[in-house]
This record gives structure tokens, sequence and C-alpha cells, in this order.
């Protein structure tokens, strides 16, 4: 495998580690599977196919691997849960919905480099006993499902899809089925029944953990595109060797993604843990824009609760706790956790002091009001209340009962839905009004109604305005 | 709305990726075959994909409306989709959106949630706004048609819209 | 576990839930407190509270009871302060967009989202946005309306139609809180059991046509009773007031109709109401009939069919008469030997769920009662003899023979 070079203005920074983007931004690479083969593609599927199923698994356990998705999951053992004594078909779901705000990272697998995905699924379809996976991509990814629909027949034509793949007695099919412009499918649950041709409301877990009552009621996995093209490198190297890169617990690379009031925005393939916020902001992403200081940062999509510039951190460090501040903390799961927060798909969004955090959090409202799916109801009211307070704030009708309220509606809404969205819708208002409450605050002197976004929520006001 | 041999041969297609008893399972490749050739999903489309996969229309109506993929008006010749979420919001979408109405001729004064999308005069463009793209680092960014386009800002807009005829 | 908190007393307020559907847990409003007993190590008795009970390791994400199900050990708290903050959350977000319809809608004094805002909710607004809007009064079949804003998006209207009726009509469309029940034009719901999803609704957003508008729940009085639209017999409740019936509403018996009626039986009561019904005894004299007392026609009843015995005398007694009714038919025809004694039988088309094709209500009981063993085949018989005037009297009780 020759040492990639890459086109001008795109090189990977030095702090970078690239195996999964390895083919991102290449000079003279294309999607096509020779480039791919002629660069040692498929080799490691060849080599699992030798391995017994069980041994595949085994391997991307001792890998450490977690999730790339959001959940940060063990992947091992989530391949595990498939019921032992099963008997129905087994279904592998790759999900390329990538719909979390900041997050930005499976389109590039998918566009400039589909046959490691390719290759990923086929192995861990064979690891887990399925015979047919179903990519599903986002709908706003055409060009995306044509150029994957183009990879499987090259596959297919190489005799690395279908029936006898490699000449082994595996058999696999992959079908490309595209979404509509729904980010709840990107929930497991939802994805399924969005695959099922229904509505896509995720379902109640217990009972339908898809890895027991899936796609059609049968063993489903469903893995995000990074997971699987790890699955890959995890083969290629060995779990235990995968398992060294990165950091204990938090194991091999992953890409980050950023975006907002940077120099440098774009997506870094790192060791997990081996790269501190401040690193990630000042060194790979040029610091902030000229004369402008860090106010907030959200680290892992916009589901993640904001960390305030400033704030420090009581995290455990062995036997003892230490403080740390915004900028030391390592970019891995267990940390950002820690902090509060959480490490999700990999979206980090910076925000300056030039940011009213009252309309950015009204950007995320209006994002997750529209999003809600509606299927239980603190989700589906509580998303668009949240939403109109903060439109009708932004418009000058706030009140000062109006922080309490987006608070305790943030709070009647966590923990209590169906799905992790109601978190995911949540989390963004709990965490907003509790580190800026003064911004909030700010907002609630009633002044002149001025131009609102939302004509509702300039009438709201109006009217407030008159019950003075 | 007419059939083509075409499109009736490309959904038994979609729908031999899925089980022979889950029909159901192909109702969005169907759905986006029909907009791929018609521009939208009207009436008669509900009902056609509702019978070829034998289920209810009422539940093709539920997908059509659930997703924002999925038009039941006719958009312009050319239609573009704006992303107004956090990072292309920040990036000045919302000031990009104005600069490219300005231009093409496109009143949004009458959109609303149950309407949001506005046809220029003229018919060659229709806008509306989309929810992130997944291209945070490049914003503001937009679709038109199955073209991406990134870092549109307002002072690209012209030149954007010149690129369709 | 909502069933066992039920057995136990402690009932859970729910929405979604129906015993008679799959359990889809989307109102949010079952949630409680759920523990488990920490699993003691091997050798080792499991820790106990001063009531002797085990002591229970309880989950910080409260659970809904309506789809879990119940293990070993296993505790439930549905009144802890974590239970009812839940219940008062869901009670807010289920009237923030619901419209003030209290006053014009068929479902108050029955209606769920009043008795739990009472038992359940804040007391206080503090929502000071504008109300989602939604239809008002959409005619979604040709015996229901809906009230979109009413609607707390359930589902067992849906379910129901999908599950029990197989006519999955009823479906949402939209999104998020814009979310809206509906048909599709060209397949409303029609069918022969829509009105259960009515009695199932646990607000007003679905009400009959027949009840819209008409009474108000808490004046009416309800009778156990037995449909008599076909032989079936739904066990139902009879909705009335100072005798006259507003509605029939289905009761649970398992043994026979589950939790359901069909629409037809439903209407059955309007026959009551009908103009051409008997209401006072009459006598013909001359062509007219005239109005009479109970005594007097009686007893010229009495005086005209002691003329007659045996063979010129025959009994058309009717499948909708009571046993005790039939009993007495049966006692007067063996008094007067009535020659033949038969039923009017009335077969119509039945399906393959309640509605039963034989539409007199109680042909078993004639069959058992005036021991007929072939209903209905003697009546060709009888308009023979009647031509021929072999018979001379016919005694009919219970039907018209006329139209």
């Amino acid at each position: 495998m020759a040492e990639p070079r890459y086109i001008t203005g795109k090189k990977p920074h030095a702090r970078e580690k690239r195996m999964i983007f390895r083919n991102v931004d290449r000079a003279g690479w294309n999607p096509s599977i020779e480039k791919y083969i002629k660069d040692g593609g498929y080799k490691t599927l060849k080599k699992s196919l030798k391995l017994k199923p069980g041994e595949v698994t085994d391997e991307v356990k001792a890998s450490g691997l977690r999730g790339r998705g959001g959940a940060g999951f063990p992947t091992g053992v989530k391949w595990g849960f498939i019921p032992p004594n099963n008997t129905k078909p087994i279904y592998l779901i790759c999900n390329a919905d990538e719909s979390e705000p900041g997050t930005f990272k499976d389109r590039y697998i998918i566009h400039q480099d589909p046959h490691q995905l390719i290759e990923g699924i086929l192995i861990s379809s064979y690891a887990v006993g399925a015979k047919i996976a179903y990519i599903y991509i986002r709908e706003e990814f055409p060009e995306g499902a044509i150029i994957l629909e183009n990879a499987i027949e090259e596959a297919r034509k190489a005799g690395l899809l279908g029936k006898g793949i490699a000449g082994t007695g595996f058999e696999c099919e992959i079908y490309v089925h595209r979404g509509a412009g729904a980010y709840i499918c990107g929930e497991e649950t939802g994805l399924i029944e969005s695959l099922e041709g229904k509505r896509p409301y995720p379902r109640i877990k217990p009972p339908y953990f898809p890895a027991a009552l899936g796609l059609y009621m049968c063993p489903t996995i469903v893995n995000n595109v990074e997971s699987l093209c790890h699955v890959k490198h995890v083969m290629e190297m060995g779990g235990k060797q995968y398992g060294q890169l990165g950091t204990p617990r938090n194991t091999g690379t992953r890409i980050l993604c950023v975006s907002g009031d940077v120099q440098k925005p774009g997506y870094f393939e790192i060791e997990v843990g081996k790269l501190t916020m401040g690193e990630l902001i000042e060194d790979l992403c040029g610091g902030m824009k000229k004369g402008r200081k860090l106010k907030a940062v959200i680290p892992g999509g916009s589901s993640a609760k904001v960390l305030r510039a400033g704030e420090t951190y009581t995290i455990r460090d062995g036997d003892q706790e230490k403080n740390i501040g915004l900028n030391d903390i390592p970019m891995d799961f267990d940390t950002l956790a820690a902090c509060g927060s959480m490490a999700g798909s990999g979206g980090v969004i910076v925000m300056d002091d030039s940011r009213d955090m009252a309309w950015v959090l009204n950007n995320i409202n209006t994002f997750y009001a529209h999003e809600s799916c509606g299927q239980c109801t603190p989700c589906r009211e509580g998303s668009l209340w949240m939403k109109k307070i903060t439109d009708r704030m932004l418009a000058g009708g706030g009140v000062p009962s109006d922080v309490e309220t987006l608070v305790s509606v943030g709070d009647n809404i966590a923990g209590r839905t169906i799905c992790a969205f109601g978190e995911a819708c949540s989390w963004p208002t709990q965490s907003f009004v509790g580190k800026f409450p003064e911004e909030f605050k700010k907002h609630t002197k009633r002044r002149n109604v001025g131009k609102a976004l939302n004509p509702e929520a300039k009438v709201a006001s109006a009217s407030l305005m008159d019950k003075d | 709305m007419e059939v083509t041999k075409e499109l009736d041969e490309k959904a038994d297609e979609a729908i031999s990726h899925y089980p022979a008893d889950e029909k159901r399972s192909a109702a969005l490749p169907l759905l986006h075959l029909v907009q791929q050739q018609f521009g939208f999903i009207s009436d008669d489309a509900v009902s056609w994909v509702a019978s070829k996969l034998e289920i209810e229309p009422i539940k093709i109506l539920e997908l059509v409306t659930f997703y924002p993929g999925f038009r039941q008006k006719a958009p312009g010749k050319y239609h573009i989709r704006v992303c107004r979420t956090l990072s292309c919001a920040m990036s000045g979408c919302h000031q990009t959106m104005e600069r490219i109405c300005e231009i093409a001729g496109i009143d949004r004064s009458n959109v609303s949630h149950h309407d949001p999308i506005a046809v220029s005069a003229d018919g060659k463009f229709s806008i509306e706004f989309a929810e992130c793209l997944a291209s945070c680092g490049t914003g503001p960014v937009c679709l038109v048609g199955d073209d991406f386009h990134e870092e549109v800002k307002p002072k690209d807009a012209k030149a954007l819209l010149a690129k369709y005829k | 576990m909502i069933e066992a908190c039920k057995q136990a007393a402690a009932e859970v307020p729910h929405y979604c839930y129906h015993p008679k559907l799959t359990s889809p847990g989307n109102c949010r409003m079952c949630l409680v407190e759920m523990g488990m007993p920490p699993r003691p190590a091997p050798g080792e008795q499991p820790d106990l509270d001063e009531d002797g009970r085990a002591k229970i390791n309880w989950m910080p994400r409260p659970v809904i009871a309506c789809a879990n199900t119940v293990a070993e050990g296993m505790g439930i708290r549905t009144q802890s302060l974590l239970a009812k903050e839940c219940r008062q959350g869901v009670m807010e977000f289920l009237l923030i967009n619901h419209p003030l319809d209290c006053p014009i809608c068929d479902q108050a004094g029955e209606c769920t989202l009043q008795e739990y805002s009472v038992e359940h909710g804040n007391g206080e607004s503090r929502f000071l946005e504008g109300k989602v809007k939604k239809p008002k009064n959409v005619e979604i079949g040709p015996r229901i309306r809906l009230d979109d804003e009413r609607c707390v998006l359930c589902s067992r209207c849906v379910r129901f139609s999908k599950e029990v009726v197989d006519d999955d009509v009823l479906g949402f469309v939209d999104r998020g809180s814009h979310s809206v029940l509906t048909v599709h034009p060209d397949r409303k719901l029609k069918n022969n059991y829509s009105l259960n999803t009515v009695d199932i609704c646990p607000v007003g957003a679905l009400t009959s046509n027949d009840f819209r508008f008409k009474m108000r729940v808490w004046f009416m009085r309800e009778t156990k009773s037995v449909c008599n639209g076909c032989a079936r017999g739904c066990n139902i409740l009879i909705g009335s007031r100072e005798n006259k019936i507003y509605r029939q509403t289905p009761r649970e018996n398992n043994k026979v109709n589950s939790a359901w009626m069909c629409d037809s039986g439903r209407m059955e009561y309007h026959k009551l109401e009908h103009p051409g019904r008997l209401t006072d005894p009459m006598i013909k004299r001359g062509r007219k009939h005239h109005t009479v007392d109970w005594t007097d026609a009686v007893c010229r009843a009495a005086r005209d069919l002691t003329k007659f015995k045996g063979e010129q005398f025959a009994i058309i007694a009717s499948g909708r008469m009571t046993n005790e009714e039939l009993y007495l038919t049966r006692t007067l025809s063996e008094s007067l030997e009535a020659g033949i004694v038969d039923i009017v039988t009335r077969i119509g088309t039945g399906d393959d769920y309640l509605a039963h094709s034989d539409k007199n209500p109680n042909v078993n009981g004639v069959r058992k009662i005036l021991r007929l063993r072939s209903p209905g085949s003697k009546l060709k018989t009888i308009r023979a003899k009647v031509a021929k005037g072999e018979i001379k009297a016919l005694l009919v009780l219970g039907e018209n023979l006329l139209t």
C-alpha cells in the first residue's frame, strides 16, 4: 500500500492519523473498485472469511470499538445481543442518515471511499450472520446513493457480492434505500420503521431491541457508516492492535467535524482521547476569528450539552479527582461524558463572543421542533413549546418566568420519552439556559416588538405587551 | 398521471429488494421514482403507489406528508433547498436566502409550516429551507435539484443561479 | 405492569393503553417508578427492609407501565414524587394545544383529559404562546365527526381499525406537533364497527353524528341490556333520560362481544322512535282502528280468540321476544291448542366478527321454549291455510305481517 498524497490545500494536519479518511481528498484517487483493490482493498474481507463469524465478533470486541454514530456503544457487544438460538433471517443496516447538526463525516466516506464502507458492511454481515444488508442513506445525498449503487455493482462483478463471495460459501446482498428528509430516521428503530415503509416512529425498548426484534421483527444490527469502516481496520490489524490506538476504553481513531467561529473549520481524524479541545480549536482549526474570544462549544452534535468557555470540570484521574478546563478536555467518550456533555457524533460547533446564546438555542430548538416525529406527548408538545418561547424572547416579548419555564419544560421531556430524541431536544435548552442564565435573562425585559423571524411569535409577543 | 412501462418496471425492481411479503418497504423508493419523474407527488400518484404495494392509500399519504423530501405541489424548474441549521445560520444562510430570493424573484411572504415552498413568478426557481445538510464546515450550503453547493455567500448567489438556464 | 397495578387497586392513569389493543406506549401518562431487588451474592440472603420486603434498587428513569411486564420481586411506585411529576408534565403538555372546547364537547363528563386534569394536573397554565390550529368538525365517515385539535394522538382508533376490524383507513399525516388524524378521501371510515372508535377515544376528538350535541352524559342514566339487532347478543349500556334513549354503547363481555358492538346494532334504538309504532292498544271498528284501554283490548282479544281452537288457530310469534314472553306464548298456544306455531325468520348478512346473519336476537329461545325445530318453515303453510279458510284466527305477536 502506497503512502497517500493529498490534494493541495487539503493535506491532513500533522496531529491527524488518517485511517478511515485515508482516501478522502487523496490526490489521483477516485471511488472505483480498481483504485480500491490496487490500494489493497478487499484483502481484509478475504482474510476475515477464513475465520469463523464468532471469531470476527471476538476481534471487534477485543478492539474496544465504540459506535461512531452518537451513542458510543461498544460495537462487539451490540453484535453479541443477537439471540443465540435464532432461526429468523438476520439483517445488517448501515445507518447513512447523517443528520446530526454539526456532523459531516459519513458524507465523505460515501462519496469518496464507498468501497471501504462496502468492505466493512460485508465483514460485519459475515460476523453477525446477515445475508441482506441495507444502506439507509439520507435523501439529501442523491449523488452518494448513485455512487454507492455503482460501487455495489462493481463489487458484484468482482465476485465480492451476492452468492459465493470471494469463492467462499458466504452470500450477501446490499441494497441502497434512500430516506426522505427526517432526522428521526437516524434513530435505529425509527430507521427500521422507515425501512418497513411506515412512519418512522421509534419503537419502545423493551421489548423491541433491534438485535432481537428489528427489521420485520427479525434480529437486526444497525451500525453507523464510520463504525462499519472501523470494523474493516480492526480486522486488518487485529483487535488487540487496534486497541492500542487511542486511549483505554476509548480506542481507535475518530473523525471530528469542526464548524462555527473558527478560522479553519473542517474534518480531522484523530486518535480518540489523544487530542484536547484546546489543541483542536487552536492548532487544527487555526484558533478563533480575529479579535474574537471563545464563548461556548458544543462538542458532539447539537444534541450534546454545551460547554462554556472558562468552565472547569472535576474528573477522575485514576484514584484521584482533578480539575480541568475546557481547553484541556481530551476528545474522547468518557471524559466528555464526565464533563457533563458527550462525544456524540463528533460534530464540534464553536461559538465566539459575537453570538447571542438565546439566538443559538432558538436555532437548535427550531431544528428539534421541526424534526420531532410527534409520536409521544412530551417531545411532540414540548419541543415546539420551547421553540415558541425562544422565538418570543428573540422577538422582544420575553417575560421573566420564561427562563424557569424553559428549563422546566426541558426537565419534563428528558427521560420520559420513547427514544433519545427527548434528551436530544431538551439537553440544549437545559444546558444553554443553565450555563448562560444572564443571556436569557436579558431577553426577558420587554422591549418594542421588533422583526421576528416567526410571525406567530410577533403576535404572541404583542399580546403580552398589551398585558403590561 | 401516466404510468409508463418504464416506471412500472423500475417500481417492480425496487420492490424486489425486499422480502416478498414486505412490499410496503418499497414505499419510499416508489415515491422517489414518482417524484424524480413528475417533480412532485400528486393525488393520483398516492393512489398508484398504494395499489402497487397493496396497502391503503392513507398509509402512503402518511409518508408523503411526514417527510419534507416529498412535495405535493409542483416546484419550479429548479428546486433550491437552503440549510438553516446552526452552523449554516452562523455563516449567514438567512442573508443568502434573502439574496437568492431577491435575484430569482421569489416572494416568501406567504410561506408557512404547511406551505414551505415558494415559487418564482416565472416558475424557474422554487425555494425552501432545509435542515442540516451535513456539510457544516463549508456553510452556507444549498442543494439545487441534486447539485450540492458549498460556501454560498450572498455575493455568490447571482453566479449560482446563472448556472441554471 | 398496568394490569398488576389495577389488580392491586393502585390504578395508573393512561390514554393510549387499552386492554384489547396492542400497547404503543406513546402517551407517557402511565410512567411509574420501577425497581428490582439486587440479586444477592451466591449463598447470601437478600437484603430486607423493616417490613420484611426485599430492598429495591429504584431505577432513576421512570418506565411505562403499559408495555412492561412484571417480574418476580419487582417494585412499582405509582404515587412517588417522580411519578406525580411525570403525570403533571404530561397533563401540561396535552393541555397546551388543546382547545377550550369543554362547553361544546360531547366527551364532557366522561373525558379522561378532564378527569386527569383534576387528579394529576397543574391547575394553572404557564403557556403564553399561540396554540397549534387543526381542522375541526371533519367528516371522516358517514357516522363520525373528527375534531383534530382535541386529538391527543393516542392512536387507539388507528389500532382498533387495523387490529380488530382489519380496516386500516385511519392514519396520522404531517409531523410533530402538527400531526393530524385523518382518512384518505377515497377510503373513509365506513365499516360497521366505526363507532367503537368513538367509545375508545379518550377525549372528544371522535364523536358520533348520532349523538353529537344531543345530551350531556351526566344527565343520562345507564341501563345494562343486550342488543337485539341480531343473534349475537352483544352486551350494551343504554343511555337514556326520562325514558328517551340517546345512545347505546357496548358493555364488556369477553364471552360474547369483547368490548365492542356493531354500528347497525348501535342504531337499533331508533326503531323505538319510529312513527309507525303502536303505542296504545287499538281495536278496529268498521274500517278504522280506535284507541282503547288495555282492559277492553285484552278482553276483546280473549273473547275473539276463544271462538277458535285447534286447527283453526295459528300463532305467529317473534324471534325478538324475550324468553319470558315466549314462555307465555307457549302457555297460550297450549291452552288454545294452537294448530301451528311459528316465527318470522330474519336472515341477513353477517360478517366475520360480531354481526350475525340471523337478525332475530332470540331464535335460540324460540327453539327451546316454543320447541320449534325449524323456525319459519311453516309460514307458507299458514298462508295457504289462511287463504283456504282453514285457519280462521291468527295471533301475531311482536311482528307486523302487513308491511
